[in-house]
């Protein structure tokens, strides 16, 4: 089988780390050989596989050898649970550097290193949450992944990052291979949430490949470092994070979105009673004046 | 004052009474700097072992670097190639600085455009230059090939040129077929070489990846010759020479002789010579392809392995007698043709040449700084002639550079002494010829200023600088001549010696002084 290199983006906090790394545990279950490359300068996309504070990033570590050509792929590749391959992009301090660039350095490194074996039969990248500039469109360049599954919940900010995020595909999709593999619902337990993310879904052309419901086990996993795959294989969730996995596996639903216009989102919101039908007269008012 | 019928230059002009008075005046009463023997005294102490010391735990900072940037190299290969203009994606000013510095090498113009991203293209992203810029290009100077290189603004914004170059050609500004092969050239990493071999191997990326089916090694009987990064206009031509003299067929991939080297005859050419697209599209087909800066070809040699399937032949720059004897071999070797009687010969009156100057060279210390290959190639041609190499200074030098030289050294008595530095700058190197003198120093213009320096230090420390690198831009026609080949072993002699003899001749020239050996025949 040729190697599948998948990208995951959606909005900030919405557990993209979280639920990357679970659904690659379970992918490596599974026997897949897998790699993970964290493209967000926090660095904290692979610590559930390594049980560890954080892996040492390429930029850190180029930083300090003086460039990156003094690196060797192992300083940076580090191997955690089921075999899964880490790597971590690393970048900048807030408010200092260019931390896209360091998604570009680091993924430029790990071609020219031969880090990309035929072994592989996964590649995921984690995306910091907005593609905010080039850098953090890198991944999905010709060449890399060519399937994006967006993470987000019924709130409307993640489904307005999402939407966003879907007019981001449609301009690399125009001129490469890459396209829209799926949304995955992180649930926030908001109201009717399935059925809405499915119908944003529906509107965009792809499709919710997962509802994953919210669990505490995966924090108590987390505390412990851990993905729930390793730390509790019999819990529930870790089954939802093994069918996400399989749906993935089995994934042939790729698609150029057609995101939706702010208007037809709200329209959606409405529909689905998150939002009062417009009403003029409360725009701007404070809860007091109210 | 300036008289009309008599206009000066600086020097002498400067050193005329009146403005003798006005520079003093204006240093006095204006520029509030320290004394003047405050300033000799710091002069003094960054002459010294103890600064040399401190100038070599220098961490963040380089002063003076013995290299150029990616898109130069980039801009220099295209430029090898039939009717190719060169288009830089980025900045303006980064194109004029490109342009201006082979200008100011060749001699010629150069021809080079630039889509000029400004402040709102780095928000927004470059894809409406590319857009605008490609179609100008193409309506304007008409070439048959445009190929794109970019500028650290480009990147660092993460530009993706295949996108930005395929959703052109969508939007029908430039057609599908028109062929612009692209190479990312971040100046920030590698240098110039780098640029070379990036935008080589994006170049031949274009022409060959797809169309592999039907391609066979061997077929064309040819070799296959990649110059890399070379300003020395005579080493095309020398490498066409020798090939032609053995009866091998051969393509030259990037020849950019023709276009730096045009006639004064009213004719303007902005495009002439160079390797040809159907040239590109057969190099597969080649028996193997010759890397002649093999240090600095990487990405290169791994395409033309992965993809074209050639052995490429371990040789280092055909620079000095062994390597050029090692050159000639592995390309008999590989077509099964013999080497001439001519070039025996030419190969014998190297090493007559070699006898009768030996006794000027034998010992004689030489500092110098450069490129990989050609600081490899070089060491090695001085060892020949029994200089013994002090200080090697490589500024794009890595830890494969000084392992390579480590071991082309051990071979050689002459190499014992040397000391090799990848990745400093001229600054570095003004510290070592300073603390640790050599006869002379080997490099490209900017030497100059070192030997300024160590003149001012007193004549007894003064260090010649013999000019063979790039650039060289305060003397003329260097660039025309030959460093490879035997031909090339033979002009960097003559140099070489004769600036021994000059220097000597200097020393010796005191009226009863030091004119003891002030001799007519040397």
């Amino acid at each position: 089988m040729a190697m599948r290199q998948c990208a995951i983006y959606g909005k900030g906090g919405i557990g993209k780390s979280t639920t990357t790394q679970n659904l690659v545990a379970a992918l490596a279950e599974m026997g897949k050989k897998v790699m993970i490359v964290g493209c967000d300068p926090k660095a904290d996309s692979t610590r559930l596989i390594l049980h560890s504070k954080a892996q040492n990033s390429v930029m850190e570590l180029a930083a300090e050898a003086g460039s990156v050509e003094d690196l060797e792929l192992e300083d940076v590749l580090s191997v955690g649970y089921g075999g899964i391959k880490c790597v971590e992009s690393g970048g900048p301090e807030p408010g200092v550097g260019c931390a896209g660039r360091g998604v570009i350095t680091a993924i430029n490194f790990l071609e020219e290193e031969g880090a990309y074996d035929d072994e592989l039969d996964f590649v995921f990248y984690d995306v910091l949450g907005d593609v905010v500039c080039g850098g953090f469109a890198m991944p999905i360049r010709e060449n890399k992944a060519q399937e994006i599954y967006i993470v987000c919940s019924g709130e409307m900010m993640a489904m307005y990052a999402a939407n966003n995020i879907a007019k981001g595909i449609v301009k690399y999709a125009n001129s490469g291979g890459v396209r829209l593999a799926g949304l995955i619902c992180n649930s926030r337990q908001t109201d009717r949430e399935d059925e809405l993310i499915m119908a944003l879904a529906e509107k965009m052309g792809t499709q919710m490949i997962h509802f994953i419901p919210r669990a505490n086990s995966v924090q108590h996993a987390e505390i412990r470092r851990m993905t729930v795959i390793e730390y509790d294989p019999t819990n529930p969730q870790a089954d939802e994070y093994r069918s996400l996995a399989n749906k993935i596996v089995n994934n042939k639903k790729f698609v150029i979105p057609t995101p939706i216009t702010m208007d037809e989102l709200e329209a959606l919101l409405m529909e689905f009673g998150i939002m009062e039908v417009e009403d003029e007269s409360i725009i701007g008012k404070t809860a007091t004046a109210a | 004052m300036q008289k009309v019928d008599d206009i000066k230059p600086c020097y002498p002009l400067f050193r005329q009474d009146e403005y003798k008075e006005s520079l003093g005046n204006k240093k006095a009463k204006f520029e509030e700097g320290h004394a003047d023997e405050k300033v000799q005294e710091i002069f003094n102490w960054t002459t010294t072992m103890e600064y040399r010391e401190l100038n070599f735990q220098r961490e963040a900072l380089t002063v003076n670097p013995a290299k150029a940037c990616q898109p130069l190299g980039a801009v220099l290969c295209a430029l090898g190639f039939e009717k190719t203009m060169p288009y830089v994606h980025g900045s303006q000013g980064c194109v004029a600085y490109f342009r201006t510095y082979f200008n100011r090498h060749f001699r010629e113009p150069v021809s080079c455009v630039s889509d000029s991203m400004t402040e709102d293209a780095a928000v927004f992203g470059g894809q409406k230059n590319m857009i605008d810029g490609l179609e100008n290009a193409m309506t304007m100077y008409k070439p048959d090939m445009i190929a794109v290189s970019t500028t650290c603004m480009a990147e660092v914004i993460g530009d993706d040129l295949n996108a930005f170059i395929t959703n052109t050609k969508k939007a029908g500004g430039v057609p599908m077929e028109f062929p612009t092969p692209y190479a990312h050239t971040p100046s920030f990493v590698g240098s110039h070489v780098t640029g070379w071999d990036n935008m080589f191997e994006g170049i031949i990326r274009y022409f060959t990846l797809n169309t592999m089916e039907g391609k066979e090694v061997g077929k064309n009987g040819k070799i296959n010759i990649v110059p890399g990064f070379e300003t020395y206009l005579g080493n095309y031509r020398v490498i066409h020479r020798m090939l032609d003299e053995m009866g091998v067929e051969h393509t030259l991939m990037s020849d950019p002789t023709e276009v730096l080297d045009t006639p004064a005859d009213g004719e303007f050419r902005m495009y002439a010579g160079g390797t040809t697209q159907d040239e590109v599209k057969d190099a597969p087909n080649a028996k193997t392809t010759f890397l002649l800066q093999p240090m600095q070809l990487e990405k290169t040699r791994k395409f033309v392995e992965n993809t074209w399937k050639h052995e490429v032949p371990k040789i280092t720059i055909p620079m000095g007698l062994e390597s050029t004897d090692d050159f000639l071999m592995k390309v008999a070797e590989a077509t099964g043709k013999e080497i001439p009687a001519s070039l025996a010969k030419e190969r014998g009156r190297l090493v007559d040449m070699m006898m009768d100057s030996h006794t000027w060279l034998h010992g004689k210390k030489i500092s110098l700084y450069g490129d990989p290959d050609f600081c490899f190639g070089m060491t090695k041609f001085l060892m020949e002639l029994g200089v013994e190499p002090l200080h090697v200074l490589c500024n794009n030098g890595s830890k494969k550079w000084t392992k390579a030289m480590k071991a082309m050294l051990e071979e050689s008595p002459y190499g014992a002494k040397t000391q090799l530095f990848a990745g400093a700058d001229l600054w570095h190197f003004r510290s070592l010829v300073l603390t640790e003198k050599p006869d002379f120093m080997i490099g490209n213009s900017y030497g100059k200023f070192i030997q300024r320096d160590t003149l001012h230090k007193g004549k007894e420390f003064e260090v010649p600088l013999i000019r063979i690198g790039f650039p060289i831009f305060d003397r003329h026609h260097l660039h025309r001549a030959t460093t490879l080949g035997y031909e090339g072993a033979m002009q960097m002699l003559t140099t070489l010696v004769n600036s021994v003899m000059e220097r000597l001749d200097e020393e010796t020239r005191g009226m009863g002084t030091t004119d003891f050996n002030h001799d007519l025949v040397r």
